[in-house]
């Protein structure tokens, strides 16, 4: 049977890890670079006695991603323990949610191949992360500054089909989570984590395979890399007879394989029960409603936004909400003047080449939106032209001074007086006597040369159109 | 005058005067230590800082300072209550080296009112069985008659409090551990309400349970104590924000037109002869003092042991998972053996925890399993929701409950400690006031006739302690026991 003949059928489950400034249970710093155990107390390293006291500020960012997912979000939740043994965990249990979790069903949509796509969120719930083992032969080192961070689980539906479509939906959970504030999305650091779970059934049957988890998972192409090679092994697996085990795998980064971590007999049985330490965790629906307002503009209602209120092409719209901060910055240049198309081009074109060459963020770019509003307006109103405008770009990128300086410093403005153009075409004529013949015979082709050759006459100033009109008259004699 | 027969509040009164120091006061406390204790084994420790802390509180009153509520009196702490720079071993091997770097919020708010710990006191090992005789650190006498045990687990708090060693102690109860105790040595000790007093720093035996609690030698130090310990903690979030009232100059022996309950399930099964007859006089008394005797009905009470076994085994389980031998404590084969993750699990934890410690673990673990969750602990907790119902079904019909706290006095040592059935059943009568959350205290009512103690059990509304207190006021100003205190120790 080939590939083809299979259909598979994913679920992922994301760690987004909350931005407060002090962990889920006690006030100990966040911080990611501190020295190795630095950022601990009794309560995150589960000294006798030591209680949990929950963040109220991680409630909030809780409740934030809840709305951002479409979810609803509880009035009443519980926490939960699970427990299970391992040095780096150090009350012997997790503080989690389990049955009654702070956010019930939800959606997120995605673009995939241009086509939208509702992928149901089926719960997101409020947990503290472990420490972390560090193994050096023999030995093993435990840092609890990791302990207790404030963690939110966003579990999706078993809605996606391919690897593609995981990685899509991971990056538009991501892209959520960062617009809201409520988690830096940053893989390498594992500030955002991803659990896989993958089955494949034969096309038309309803019933799901068996699944297998893959864990800890710290980039978006590994996602797919490790979804795209665990579908084709259990369709191998299928094909040559064997079934699929319920377990746990690994994804080997220099391998590009999965492999075993442990099998369905060794999972844990993690006793969950409600946490005696916590009362239940009760949001007001008056809060609920007092979050909602407090939410930014999200990305796909700007991209509905761009289209109708600026009549951009979906294609800018998605490009410009990627991130809340290019958005916002284009959304700033409109607002200073600019026409949205142009504002759009040069964000996308300009201003991402020079961000992305000199890796900077665009909320340190040397050319703030007023200062790129007035360079498109000076294209607006024939001051210089779009070919002059990148040279004044670049100079304003490198001097942060603005477009009118720039173009009054180095005397850019555009030629728009056609004496003067006509003047620049006879001289430059003038000096190519046998292109203009050659031209005349029927060459029409060197029309290109001479706009060039123009060009350069008026060093890039005259106005385009200006010149390619005068140009026609004068070179048909 | 002997200064170790003083109440809490005489102690308080008399530093604050300057009739006496707090230096000589705690001098006569551990005269008595070192005079009985190597016998009785009421302390696992003795704070090597208390002569020098009560010292400073002498310094404090010359100097002009106001004193605390309980400024220069010696109090026990039970070793489940962290204390900062003092071991605290909750009775285990496990922690038998453990000294926090942090106190308890009751030892926090002991001292803040001028108290001394003069000691930790023992009790059974994480606070797990009923006779004091689980404790890694040996069974603890009872002053009375030192071939019976003192009760438990908060047994080594009783005998100090009777065995005058401590002015007052401080002892936890999750299922009767304080008034069993007080019953057994012949003190009074209240459970409050579940909230009222901060669990924060108190080795966790079973968290929905746990509550810290006073024991003395009459109810007024009780309720004195109480008031210095209770209220809202911003480290507990299941600390109760109820305001904490006066107690010890509220409390008022009138009992006039008070309706005490008298469940008939807690006076049907087999009772001692001698209990009964003093269980029976108290009623008397409080009827002739004007209190209106009520018949009430707690039909769950048979279940209550079943439930209280399942849910504190269950939270206990999850509880002392934390105590694996990584970062601190007991730890097997520490620099010389090569072991693997489980070896060092399982032989740390094998050879830590003592054996009722381990039954409770297994138990507890076995009730939360998948397959069997549904059965044992949800199940108990739905059985719980209706014992606290029934409480407050009773509570329209009286104000206070009375029972016996157990259906015989002191047992003796090794009776019953190879029997865990018979040893649970100690506490038939005591953990249902812990699974319903309501106040329970013990005060003495009299003596069987081998000169053992015997107490009351009343139980009241959540948060008024107020009632018990005043009850239990009627009760040791009307009830003729003998009050001294045991002062020879066989």
């Amino acid at each position: 049977m080939s590939f083809n003949d299979y259909e598979p059928v994913i679920g992922l489950e994301i760690h987004a890890q909350l931005l407060t400034q002090s962990k889920l249970f006690c006030s100990c710093s966040t911080e990611f670079a501190a020295p190795d155990n630095e950022n601990t107390c009794p309560v995150c390293t589960g000294m006798p006695g030591a209680l949990p006291v929950l963040n109220k500020k991680a409630v909030e960012f809780g409740v934030k991603i809840g709305l951002a997912l479409n979810c609803k979000v509880q009035e009443k939740s519980v926490f939960a323990r699970k427990n299970y043994f391992y040095p780096d965990l150090p009350k012997g249990y997790q503080i989690s949610q389990f049955e009654k979790p702070i956010c019930g069903p939800g959606f997120v949509d995605i673009n995939v191949d241009g086509a939208k796509k509702r992928i149901g969120v089926t719960r997101a719930h409020l947990e503290e992360d472990a420490g972390k083992s560090v193994h050096q032969g023999e030995h093993s080192l435990i840092n609890l500054n990791r302990s207790s961070m404030p963690l939110m689980e966003i579990v999706s539906e078993p809605d996606l089909r391919s690897a593609q479509e995981a990685a899509e939906y991971a990056r538009t959970v991501r892209q959520l989570l960062r617009y809201i504030g409520a988690c830096d999305g940053n893989l390498e650091e594992g500030s955002l984590r991803c659990d896989c779970n993958v089955s494949v059934r034969k096309k038309g049957t309803q019933k799901y395979g068996t699944r297998v988890e893959i864990k800890n998972i710290n980039s978006f192409r590994f996602v797919e890399k490790a979804i795209e090679y665990e579908i084709q092994r259990q369709i191998d697996c299928l094909g040559s007879g064997e079934s699929i085990k319920q377990e746990t795998r690994l994804w080997d980064v220099d391998k590009n394989k999965t492999f075993l971590m442990r099998s369905k007999e060794e999972a844990n049985d993690y006793r969950y029960f409600p946490e005696p330490d916590l009362l239940p965790l009760e949001v007001s629906p008056e809060k609920t409603a007092q979050i909602k307002k407090s939410l930014p503009e999200l990305p796909f209602e700007k991209v509905a936004r761009y289209q109708t209120e600026h009549g951009l092409p979906e294609y800018d719209s998605l490009v410009l909400t990627q991130e809340r901060e290019i958005a916002e910055y284009f959304e700033a240049v409109v607002l200073a003047g600019a026409n949205a198309k142009v504002a759009s081009n040069w964000v996308m074109g300009e201003l991402m080449r020079e961000l992305n060459e000199s890796k900077k963020s665009i909320a340190s770019s040397p050319i703030k939106p007023s200062a790129l509003a007035e360079l498109i307006q000076l294209i607006g109103n024939n001051t210089i032209s779009g070919k002059i405008a990148k040279t004044v770009f670049g100079e304003m990128w490198k001097s942060s001074k603005s477009a009118a300086e720039i173009v009054k410093e180095k005397g850019l403005v555009q030629i728009s007086d056609a004496g003067a153009i006509e003047a620049a075409i006879d001289k430059m004529l003038g000096n190519n006597p046998s292109q203009v013949a050659e031209y005349r015979g029927g060459k029409i082709k060197l029309f290109g040369f001479f706009v060039g050759q123009l060009m350069r006459e008026t060093k890039g100033q005259a106005n385009p159109e200006m010149a390619n009109q005068l140009l026609m008259k004068k070179l048909k004699g | 005058m002997k200064l170790h027969t003083l109440s809490v509040s005489a102690i308080a009164a008399s530093i604050k005067k300057g009739e006496i120091t707090a230096e000589a006061v705690m001098t006569a406390h551990l005269d008595r230590i070192s005079k009985y204790d190597g016998n009785i084994n009421a302390f696992i420790t003795v704070s090597e800082k208390a002569i020098e802390e009560a010292r400073e509180v002498d310094s404090a009153r010359k100097s002009g300072k106001t004193l605390g509520r309980l400024a220069g009196v010696p109090v026990a702490v039970k070793d489940m209550l962290c204390t900062e720079g003092i071991k605290t071993t909750a009775a285990s091997k496990i922690l038998a080296n453990f000294i926090p770097p942090y106190s308890a919020t009751v030892v926090e708010r002991l001292k803040k009112e001028g108290a001394i710990v003069i000691g930790k006191a023992n009790c059974d090992e994480f606070a797990m069985g009923s006779s004091n005789e689980t404790s890694a650190f040996g069974n603890v006498k009872n002053p009375w008659n030192t071939k019976y045990v003192p009760g438990g687990s908060s047994g080594g708090s009783a005998a100090a409090v009777s065995g005058q060693m401590a002015a007052a102690a401080i002892g936890t109860d999750t299922g009767g551990s304080i008034r069993q105790p007080a019953n057994f040595c012949g003190i009074v000790g209240i459970k409050p309400t579940y909230g009222r007093v901060s669990r924060f720093g108190i080795v966790a035996f079973a968290s929905s349970l746990d509550q810290a609690g006073p024991m003395a030698k009459n109810v007024k130090d009780c309720a004195l104590v109480l008031e210095s310990i209770s209220g809202f903690d911003e480290k507990d979030s299941t600390s109760a924000q109820n305001q904490v009232p006066n107690w010890s100059e509220k409390t008022s022996s009138n009992v006039k037109g008070l309706k005490i309950g008298l469940p008939k399930e807690y006076f049907s099964g087999k009772m001692d002869a001698d209990v009964k007859a003093r269980v029976e006089e108290t009623i008397a008394k409080l009827k002739s003092a004007g209190a209106i005797i009520v018949d009430i009905e707690l039909p769950s009470t048979p279940h209550c042991i079943g439930v209280y076994y399942l849910v504190c085994a269950s939270e206990a389980s999850s509880n002392l998972a934390r105590y694996d031998g990584i970062r601190y404590g007991y730890r097997y084969g520490e620099g010389s053996e090569r072991l693997s993750l489980e070896e060092l699990y399982s032989e740390t934890r094998g050879r830590g925890f003592g054996s009722e410690v381990k039954r409770r673990i297994m138990i507890g673990t076995y009730a939360l399993s998948s397959g069997y969750y549904d059965a044992y602990y949800l199940k108990a907790c739905q059985v719980r929701r209706m014992i606290r119902e029934e409480f407050s079904e009773a509570f329209s019909k009286c104000d206070v409950i009375l029972s016996p706290v157990t259906t015989s006095p002191a047992f003796k040592i090794g009776e019953r400690i190879e029997d865990p059935l018979t040893m649970y059943l100690n506490d038939i009568f005591t953990t249902s006031a812990n699974l319903a959350g309501v106040p329970g205290m013990s005060v003495p009512v009299g003596f069987s006739k081998e000169g053992l103690p015997i107490g009351v059990q009343l139980m009241g509304r959540h948060f008024d302690e107020q009632t018990l207190f005043n009850v239990g006021q009627c009760i040791e100003e009307n009830v003729k026991t003998s009050r001294e205190l045991p002062d020879v120790i066989q």
